[in-house]
């Protein structure tokens, strides 16, 4: 049990804050408000390797580890949530599958312009009847000679405004369930690719969320993403590493939170003195930092399981679970330190506060991640 | 340089080994009944005499296993897990006895008593808390003065763990009135100094096979070379003292939830109602999805604090991890008897014991609220 980051990574924190603290955090506010794709904060991420962190360096990633990738996500959320998660997807959602299940020609096709920033990404799963119980999706595959025709729409699509690539699940039978669900890559200027506009959310409202739709829709076989049938494995296995970036983004919005609150507790003054100086504000402020370091642990050690190639699955899961409820309670608390001035939006913590709702609910609802964890502590254990 | 791992080394795996078997093989036997008849385990406790778990850290000079703190830790939450009585016995002798004794005891006194502690089969206790000093310790009462070569202390000292089977205990007494916690100085008093005298065994909630009495002082003398470091810092050495005992109080916390986890699991997996076993039950899965991720949290935060002891934050990871850990194993131990209904309220059951000993671990060697007062500290300072 050895738990401090190594001088490389160390470094590479250093520098991705630093990004962060003096490119992405000055437009944050403005990327919420309006809704703004972050198109040129993403192309200079890029140019730092931040949208293909552990991709090897010989498919255009940066070769880093997993824990590094965490580090990334993190250090950019804690500044701006929409950046954090639009780099997540980019990395684990995309990246990580074409990576584990892509040929060769695949990867030097899509992996290689992605990992190295030049493309974006997204991951076309959710439907609207197919949410939480993906596999009840309705898009369609049918073969037809050496292609594919895909008909159907995507729900809820981060990245979706502005992908290059989309990684598009459907079925090549819908008789057959989970087992006929097939992944495919698609470019996004193919004929009958379209997406809609812009969906205005709650939080992370700068990451380009979207609806596609596939009419007619020709995508040669060689773009298949995997087997026949073999799509719900390569979406189940993805969202695992996925669930590592949702729980290191919770852990950077809940982490700039704090920081603000720390601050913010120290210059107010109310009855003669520094709220900082009250036990109740005091008591708040242990709490949050107490369960910022466990969440942050638990996802480090999600990164670390992942690293040592062994089962995940639990690790994440609980990684997400726990660091997404924390982040909750830590920006509700980082709001109530504030107080009136917390509800204003001219103060950070009430757009940490929602960023954070988004946590608890995509890449596997909180619930969804307690029907794995309980599947494995009583089945599996 | 190591590289981050979260994987123990061979001897704390070996050791973790052994000491759940002797604790299933030794231990659980007998818990129940022990505990009906707040028996103390006096057998037990001479056996792990002899497998060196009473001086765990103690340096091999002194007859000690020389171990680190995590692996320490390590052997708490294993007898833990079996009976929480028995570790706090260990715990306490562990590190709020022979430690403050290692780290600042003068030569004469570590030849004197740690040999003993550590392999001879005494055990020790830590006389801080008085009946009026509990959280703000520095109030203390007990008083000591140097006659000649001699320490002559008087006063009392309130819900001591081990007072009646300690065979030495470090004694906190103010040396130097009207300094505040800068007048308290420590000593060691043998239980057979001439003044000494210990009260009647406390009748406990749980925890009700471990021994806990009054200690009382008239003109109690011990030598003069039993004052630990230095006249007047006392009150620092007990805070150095609980800053690491803290992590033996996070890691007792996690083997009680541990075992809280497994009947949740095993009972649930049993009972049937509406013609299922409950574990088939949603409400049911996600109580034990929540303790499972707790538990993840709470062991993670305890080996980070117990891996991190020489660090200048180590006071506040191990005030992290014993407060983490102990709200977490209480919120634990009432799911678990939640989940055995009615049948967890029957002292038939495990739980019930477990439910009345987990109740401690919020409040012994720091309350909550004073570990949240000791994390705000490093916050805001």
């Amino acid at each position: 049990m050895y738990i401090q980051l190594n001088d490389e990574q160390k470094m590479l924190r250093d520098e991705v804050r630093r990004f962060a603290d003096e490119v992405v955090k000055p437009i944050a506010k403005e990327t919420d408000e309006k809704g703004i794709f972050p198109t040129d904060v993403i192309r200079q991420a890029g140019e730092m390797g931040l949208t293909g962190v552990a991709v090897p360096e010989e498919w255009g990633g940066a070769g880093m580890d997993v824990i590094s990738y965490c580090i990334v996500v993190e250090e950019i959320s804690r500044v701006c949530g929409s950046t954090g998660v639009i780099l997540s997807v980019n990395n684990s959602l995309v990246c990580d599958p074409i990576m584990k299940f892509g040929n060769d020609e695949q990867k030097e096709l899509f992996l290689k312009p992605l990992a190295a920033g030049e493309k974006l990404g997204c991951f076309a799963l959710t439907e609207p009847g197919a949410g939480s119980d993906a596999a009840a999706l309705r898009t369609t595959a049918r073969r037809d000679g050496d292609d594919y025709v895909l008909n159907g729409n995507k729900v809820f699509i981060t990245n979706g405004t502005h992908a290059d690539v989309a990684i598009v699940f459907a079925s090549v039978d819908l008789a057959l369930g989970h087992k006929g669900i097939t992944a495919f890559l698609v470019p996004a200027e193919i004929d009958g690719y379209s997406h809609g506009i812009h969906e205005y959310k709650l939080g992370v409202n700068g990451s380009g969320t979207t609806e596609l739709a596939f009419e007619d829709m020709r995508i040669p076989a060689a773009f298949r993403l995997g087997e026949e049938g073999e799509g719900f494995k390569v979406a189940m296995s993805t969202l695992d590493g996925g669930r590592i970036g949702i729980a290191s983004q919770a852990v950077g919005i809940a982490q700039g939170a704090f920081e603000e609150a720390v601050q913010y507790a120290k210059e107010r003054e109310q009855f003669g003195k520094p709220i900082s100086s009250f036990q109740a504000i005091q008591h708040y402020l242990a709490d949050m930092s107490t369960e910022l370091d466990a969440a942050r642990l638990l996802t480090w050690k999600a990164a670390w399981t992942k690293m040592n190639r062994k089962r995940f699955t639990l690790e994440a899961a609980q990684a997400k679970l726990y660091s997404s409820e924390m982040a909750q309670r830590v920006t509700n608390l980082a709001v109530q330190i504030h107080g009136g001035y917390g509800y204003i939006r001219e103060y950070n913590v009430e757009r940490y506060f929602r960023d954070a709702r988004i946590t608890e609910i995509y890449e596997g609802t909180s619930e969804i991640q307690k029907m794995v964890i309980a599947n494995w502590v009583l089945n599996q254990g | 340089m190591s590289e981050l791992t979260f994987e123990l080394n061979e001897e704390q795996q070996l050791l973790r080994e052994e000491v759940r078997r002797f604790a299933v093989e030794r231990i659980r036997p007998g818990t129940a009944e022990r505990d009906k008849n707040h028996e103390f385990p006096k057998d037990i406790i001479a056996e792990m005499a002899e497998m060196g778990l009473l001086g765990m850290m103690v340096p091999e000079a002194y007859d000690g296993a020389e171990m680190d703190v995590l692996t320490y830790a390590i052997a708490v939450e294993e007898l833990a897990t079996v009976c929480p009585s028995v570790a706090v016995t260990m715990s306490v002798t562990n590190s709020v006895c022979c430690w403050p004794i290692q780290e600042f005891g003068s030569d004469e006194v570590k030849e004197a008593v740690l040999p003993e502690l550590a392999a001879g089969g005494a055990i020790g206790g830590f006389g801080l808390t008085e009946p009026g000093s509990g959280s703000d310790a520095g109030s203390m009462k007990t008083v000591a003065r140097l006659e000649g070569d001699e320490w002559v202390i008087d006063g009392e000292k309130a819900w001591i763990t081990n007072g009646a089977y300690g065979k030495y205990f470090v004694v906190l007494a103010r040396t130097s009135p009207g300094k505040g916690t800068q007048g308290i100085s420590a000593i060691v008093v043998p239980s057979d100094a001439p003044g000494f005298r210990v009260g009647g065994s406390e009748e406990k909630m749980g925890l009700k096979a471990s021994n806990t009495t009054a200690l009382y002082f008239d003109s109690c003398r011990v030598p003069a070379s039993y004052l630990l470091g230095e006249e007047g810092k006392g009150f620092r050495i007990a805070m150095a003292t609980l800053d690491h005992s803290r992590v033996g109080i996070a890691a007792q916390s996690v083997g009680i939830h541990q075992r809280a986890l497994e009947l949740a699991v095993s009972y649930a997996k049993e009972r049937v109602q509406f013609g299922v076993p409950i574990a088939k039950h949603q409400a049911i899965q996600f109580k034990i999805a929540s303790m499972a991720t707790e538990l993840a949290a709470a062991r993670t935060l305890t080996y980070y604090a117990a891996s991190r002891g020489h660090s200048p934050e180590a006071g506040r990871l191990a005030s992290q991890a014993k407060l983490y850990a102990s709200e977490a194993a209480n919120r634990a131990c009432w799911e678990a008897l939640q989940i055995h209904g009615g049948n967890g309220f029957c002292e038939d059951y495990e739980i019930a014991r477990l439910y009345r000993d987990v109740r401690i671990t919020t409040i012994y060697e720091g309350t909550s609220e004073m570990q949240r007062m000791v994390i705000a500290r490093h916050l805001t300072r």
